[in-house]
């Protein structure tokens, strides 16, 4: 029984970086701009919010930070695939390989350092006494709390629930006839992306503070590409982010507790990334028998005014 | 609506100067000096016989994946993948070397190899097209995370059933014979035969593109899926065929790697330091067509080398250099957007 509750203790951690990701390209991808760019934003976000908490000791604004420099790395994505209507999935690509290179730059000095602040669980006082789901739930860190009580319902709520959200949805899946109703198409998805590259950002700076708190070239090891994922997983949906994340969370954490037991570590790293191929497989399966799409149906295609 | 030929050359001229400016501001941001940057790797990877030689060996995956990787481009089919349909290539070519036929002759032994080694990576490459063709799955994601399980095969085989017995703790499997060698020019790593191979399946992707059916169903593909079902176009059967050449042409290229430079298995960064991904970038560079690739595949190669140069004098991460792939495709991307702007408004005006 400790056993357990004390794995699933550490799914949480696991699958946060994981869940604040998706939640944003799911809005991405929702206002019809499919981003390939997480991974780059993500480390992007680690290597900015290392180094920001580095020099302040304060680890509010690396985070801070991290969000910042992923929004911004967003907007290179929104310009390229928006206004200047370049293929998004080569310009994702770049992305990715660019935010890869540049934080090898800017990380080059942090390597092997020590952080003098890093978030650290704060245990949420009478709701922690719960027995075990005060243990699993309440006895973890900020970043946990925002991302699972506040983000998600609140990315629910905003998509599909307000007005905006409305727009955001009709940008995505006939931006023609949002124009006609006067949504501004390029504004939505541009902020929509902004947000995908903040959360990326927020993500990866997850990692770099409170998961694995230390700076290494590539750390964010395919965690990009796994978000990409959840986002089809989730279809497109906030609300069912948060399982397909803690799943995504539990398989990494099984593979440490599997590792005693004599079963090839190769072998167990290979777990995330067949469940992905098999969630993704098993979604557009299902997806074709349905007869019914998940994704908006703008997904990946440029929009453009027609002048008159 | 035609654009004169001489400015389709020069734009890709102009977005690779932008790019290189950029990138300049970029390290020069960083606290680098850009011009002793670009010096160290222009003379590292251009600038002597021996780096030279070196550019010249590291293109020849370079080429053979991003020829590959052109034919599915073109139809809009997204492999992302080369790099584990390489290293599937490379578990073949070892599989061969080590275990299937040892004792062979050269003249088995190679094209054995590299039978063995473009199977292995069209094996692999098809996986994501079949899932495609039958689910409609997005094939961006399977291909890739099929280099991260390959990886992880590859680390799996050479510390667990493949390593060598003699090889002290090291993560290497044994040595290959020596009929397994490919022959390279004088003292350098060039191994010929891959290279031409190489060249000669340039050459013939080409022709393949411009003069056949086959070529012609996959541009109608490319530009239009809708037209192509009116016209009675097979895509599925086009997908997977084109899948098992982009796929076997990378699974060539790992066996290059591995029969013509290490002669073993090694753990997979040290066989390949992601040429299926850059060869991404040299496709893309080469404007998907075969002959262009060879000199885009000549000039990542150089910058691969470059990126080792600057490594080992100025000791910044060897991930650096993919900010040079990064923001040069950015450019790339930037410049289809320009000509389409000069192309619509001539229209407008015409």
């Amino acid at each position: 029984m400790d056993f357990i509750i004390s794995t699933l203790k550490i799914v949480l951690p696991a699958g946060t970086p994981l869940l604040l990701g998706t939640l944003g390209e799911i809005y991405s991808e929702r206002s019809g701009v499919l981003n390939l760019g997480v991974e780059g934003m993500m480390i992007m976000g680690a290597v900015s919010a290392f180094g920001t908490t580095m020099a302040t000791g304060n680890v509010w604004l690396g985070i801070m930070a991290a969000c910042l420099v992923g929004g911004g790395m967003a907007l290179i994505h929104g310009l390229l695939s928006i206004t200047f209507r370049a293929n998004q999935i080569v310009s994702g690509l770049a992305l990715t390989i660019f935010g890869v290179g540049l934080s090898a730059l800017i990380g080059r000095a942090y390597v092997g350092l020590p952080l003098p602040a890093k978030i650290r669980a704060s245990p949420l006082p009478v709701l922690e006494d719960i027995p075990v789901i005060g243990e699993v739930l309440f006895k973890q860190d900020a970043l946990v709390y925002l991302s699972l009580f506040l983000l998600t319902p609140l990315f629910w709520f905003v998509l599909f629930k307000t007005k905006w959200g409305i727009s955001l949805r009709a940008v995505g899946e006939k931006p023609k006839t949002a124009n006609g109703a006067g949504v501004n198409v390029y504004l939505v998805r541009y902020l929509a992306v902004f947000i995908g590259g903040l959360m990326a950002g927020m993500g990866g700076a997850y990692l770099s503070l409170a998961y694995t708190p230390a700076w290494s070239e590539g750390m964010t090891v395919g965690s990009g590409w796994i978000v990409i994922a959840l986002t089809i997983f989730a279809l497109w949906k906030p609300e069912r982010a948060v399982w397909g994340a803690y799943l995504f969370g539990g398989v990494k954490v099984l593979q440490y507790r599997l590792q005693p037991l004599g079963i090839s570590p190769n072998l167990l790293n290979m777990l995330p990334f067949i469940l992905t191929m098999t969630v993704v497989v098993l979604v557009s399966a299902q997806e074709k028998i349905k007869r019914k799409v998940g994704a908006p149906a703008a997904l990946g295609i440029p929009y453009v005014k027609e002048e008159r | 609506m035609r654009i004169k030929p001489d400015r389709e050359m020069i734009a890709p001229l102009v977005a690779i100067g932008l790019a290189l400016l950029s990138i300049a501001i970029v390290f020069w941001i960083a606290g680098a000096n850009p011009l002793v940057l670009y010096q160290k790797i222009f003379m590292g990877a251009f600038g002597s016989w021996f780096g030279l030689s070196r550019t010249l060996t590291k293109a020849i995956p370079l080429l053979l994946c991003g020829a590959g990787l052109a034919v599915v481009f073109k139809m809009g089919f997204w492999n992302i993948g080369a790099e584990g349909q390489l290293l599937m290539g490379v578990i073949g070519a070892t599989w061969v070397a080590l275990y299937l036929a040892p004792g062979a002759p050269f003249w088995i032994m190679i094209p054995l190899m590299f039978g063995v080694g473009f199977a292995a990576g069209a094996g692999l490459g098809i996986i994501p097209a079949v899932l495609k063709v039958k689910f409609r799955t997005n094939e961006v994601i399977t291909s890739l995370m099929l280099v991260y399980i390959v990886r992880e095969l590859v680390k799996y085989l050479v510390y667990g059933p493949w390593k060598g017995p003699q090889e002290w703790g090291f993560p290497y499997s044994s040595k290959f014979p020596l009929a397994a060698w490919l022959p390279t020019i004088l003292r350098t790593r060039i191994h010929y035969p891959t290279l031409l191979l190489g060249l000669a399946l340039a050459v013939f992707l080409y022709l393949l593109m411009k003069k056949t059916k086959f070529g012609y169903e996959i541009e109608v593909l490319g530009a239009s899926p809708e037209t192509a079902r009116y016209a009675g176009i097979k895509s599925g059967r086009i997908t997977v065929l084109a899948m098992v050449i982009s796929g076997g042409l990378a699974g060539l290229a790992g066996v290059g790697e591995v029969a013509g430079i290490h002669h073993r298995l090694l753990e997979p960064l040290g066989i390949s330091p992601g040429y299926g991904f850059t060869a991404i970038i040299v496709a893309w560079l080469g404007t998907l067509h075969p002959l262009f690739i060879i000199l885009a595949a000549f000039l990542f190669g150089g910058l691969l080398v470059g990126g080792d140069a600057i490594q080992v004098s100025l000791g910044f991460p060897i991930g650096v250099i993919k900010i040079f792939n990064g923001v040069i495709l950015f450019f790339f991307l930037a410049r289809g957007f320009l000509s389409r702007y000069r192309l619509t408004k001539k229209d407008r005006e015409g």
